[in-house]
């Protein structure tokens, strides 16, 4: 589904992803591990389009997307969450995931007809957000959501574009407990269906979760592997576990 | 939520429908001269919240659009040409036209960039204006004849000129009321809110901030050919950055992304502007510092004061 060769992105002197290698296979849930400043979300950005990086590929199903800005690739089915909540504060929860929708439901230059009214888009917008257990908050305020429920509407707007792959950028970032076990939850229902690649500094959820983790040091993949042989890994242990 | 809404549009138009034979009742005439002034220059309010309060581009150009529609209907009049719909298919046109090429540079940039672009092309343009001898340069020049639309509507009756000033006013607000709650308004309006989120979703937000600008130029376009009309009389200052402030601030005080915001704005502008002449002549040095406190304590503007955001 995925296929990263050779990722290399500079900020000035410093190389922030230093050749990456990885694959995801369809289906699969891929977790991204690696302590702070590791490149994790460089290396997400180039994923999503954010960043272009300074040479490697990236192939998408089975396509050449290296070169492809985030709209095109994301209307391609690669979809990513945000580690800092980025919603639409002022729009009604609905309303966020319902643009979600429009972005997967050809173009927009529709000028007459409301589309709040459009239950084409609100639909399966209530379907989405249902999912992901916030149907009750739907015509919340993003802004008045608790930052455990923004962080679900976050993951809610990346499912709502019907993504092939979804990038999910620290979903339980600055969550509580309990919040996390919610999104736990959440995240093992949708690995039975979708592809996922997973960056996320909570452990517990990491090994509950993963397919098959990678780990990322200094910008590089310092081991890929089934999470019981990512946690027996001894390079794995010194550089990352062990600090825990 | 809806219904006070809903009051309070009906109130205000009743108001103004009735205002022409009220003022004449009164021998006050000078005050539909002075509406009907502010319900053109409404319209351009009205055209530049689309861009500026839905769609986030600080434009401060917009007196530009106000020029092109003023001077195309002063051009054709020039070679003979005094049919209305071809003066507002024309100056609808050219601004939609300038608007494109604008747009397509200004809005590869943001923040300072767009706004200083914006501002250079619209003083290109001023200073166009000034050089075209032929048509008067900097003296400006003499409306030959007013728009005509044969038996319709005959712009050198005040009352008439009002009416429809009355209803194309309406007509902007209710235009863009529809647009930003159709799905390419969404798309607007989401990204000015987040437009790493909009990106991320799908969407390349400028084709749609393009299409956004050109619509406000035409609209604008429009405004100024009635204001050629209202005054007779096209001076180059109609596009002076002096304007595009003052549209800006109708806007501003009104209440950004609001559908009434605009209108409201430009009514308390010309209003409070047209009580301080009468009191000095320095009215300036009292208006700045109402405007400074207005912005202060109406955050979301004058119509902040009426309702609360959209939900």
């Amino acid at each position: 589904m995925l296929e990263v060769r050779g990722l290399v992105k500079n900020f000035g002197a410093l190389r922030a992803t230093d050749g990456i290698d990885f694959d995801v296979a369809e289906g699969e849930t891929h977790a991204v591990i690696g302590p702070n400043g590791a490149g994790k979300t460089t290396f997400i950005s180039q994923l999503a389009g954010n960043l272009r990086p300074d040479a490697g590929s990236v192939r998408f199903a089975g396509e050449d997307v290296t070169r492809l800005p985030a709209p095109r690739r994301a209307r391609k089915g690669l979809a990513r969450s945000f580690q800092i909540t980025s919603v639409y504060p002022e729009f009604s929860a609905l309303d966020n995931v319902a643009l979600a929708v429009q972005a997967n439901a050809g173009h927009s230059f529709r000028f007459w007809r409301r589309a709040r009214g459009d239950a084409s888009l609100t639909a399966p917008a209530e379907r989405v957000l249902d999912e992901v257990g916030l149907s009750a908050r739907k015509n919340t305020l993003a802004a008045n959501l608790s930052h455990g429920e923004q962080r679900q509407l976050e993951v809610a707007m990346a499912l709502a574009t019907e993504p092939r792959l979804l990038l999910l950028d620290e979903p339980m970032a600055g969550m509580g407990t309990e919040e996390s076990q919610r999104m736990i939850a959440l995240l093992s229902r949708l690995k039975q269906k979708k592809t996922i690649i997973l960056v996320e500094h909570d452990m517990d959820a990491v090994f509950r979760l993963a397919d098959r983790i990678s780990v990322l040091v200094y910008g590089r993949v310092i081991a890929t592997g089934k999470p019981e042989a990512i946690r027996a890994n001894p390079e794995v242990r010194a550089a990352y576990l062990g600090e825990d | 939520m809806k219904t006070p809404r809903l009051l309070l549009w009906s109130v205000s138009v009743a108001l103004l429908v009735a205002l022409p034979p009220l003022v004449s009742w009164l021998g006050q005439p000078f005050y539909i001269d002075l509406v009907r002034r502010i319900m053109i220059l409404a319209i351009a309010a009205v055209s530049l919240n689309l861009i500026l309060g839905y769609g986030g581009m600080v434009s401060f150009g917009h007196a530009a659009y106000l020029g092109i529609g003023a001077y195309a209907v002063g051009i054709l009049g020039v070679y003979g040409f005094t049919n209305g719909l071809l003066h507002w298919a024309v100056a609808i046109g050219a601004s939609a036209l300038v608007a494109l090429a604008i747009g397509a540079v200004s809005i590869r940039t943001s923040g300072i960039y767009f706004i200083m672009i914006t501002l250079a092309f619209t003083q290109m343009l001023y200073y166009l204006g000034i050089s075209l001898e032929l048509f008067g340069g900097d003296d400006g020049m003499r409306l030959k004849s007013k728009s005509q639309f044969g038996g319709l509507v005959d712009l050198r009756d005040p009352v008439a000129f009002y009416y429809l000033s009355l209803v194309l006013m309406l007509g902007a607000v209710f235009l863009v009321h529809r647009i930003v709650h159709s799905r390419f308004g969404m798309v607007l309006r989401a990204a000015k809110s987040n437009e790493g989120r909009t990106r991320a979703i799908g969407f390349a937000p400028y084709p749609y901030r393009l299409a956004a600008f050109v619509i406000a130029g035409a609209m604008c376009g429009l405004a100024g050919a009635l204001y050629a009309n209202h005054t007779n009389y096209i001076v180059p200052g109609l596009m002076s950055w002096q304007q595009s402030g003052d549209i800006m601030f109708m806007v501003i005080l009104g209440g950004m992304a609001s559908t009434a915001g605009p209108v409201l704005g430009t009514f308390a502008l010309l209003f409070v502007e047209e009580i301080l002449k009468g009191w000095t002549e320095h009215w300036q040095v009292i208006l700045g510092p109402l405007l400074v406190l207005s912005v202060i304590f109406f955050r979301r503007g004058l119509a902040g004061i009426f309702y609360k955001p959209d939900a």
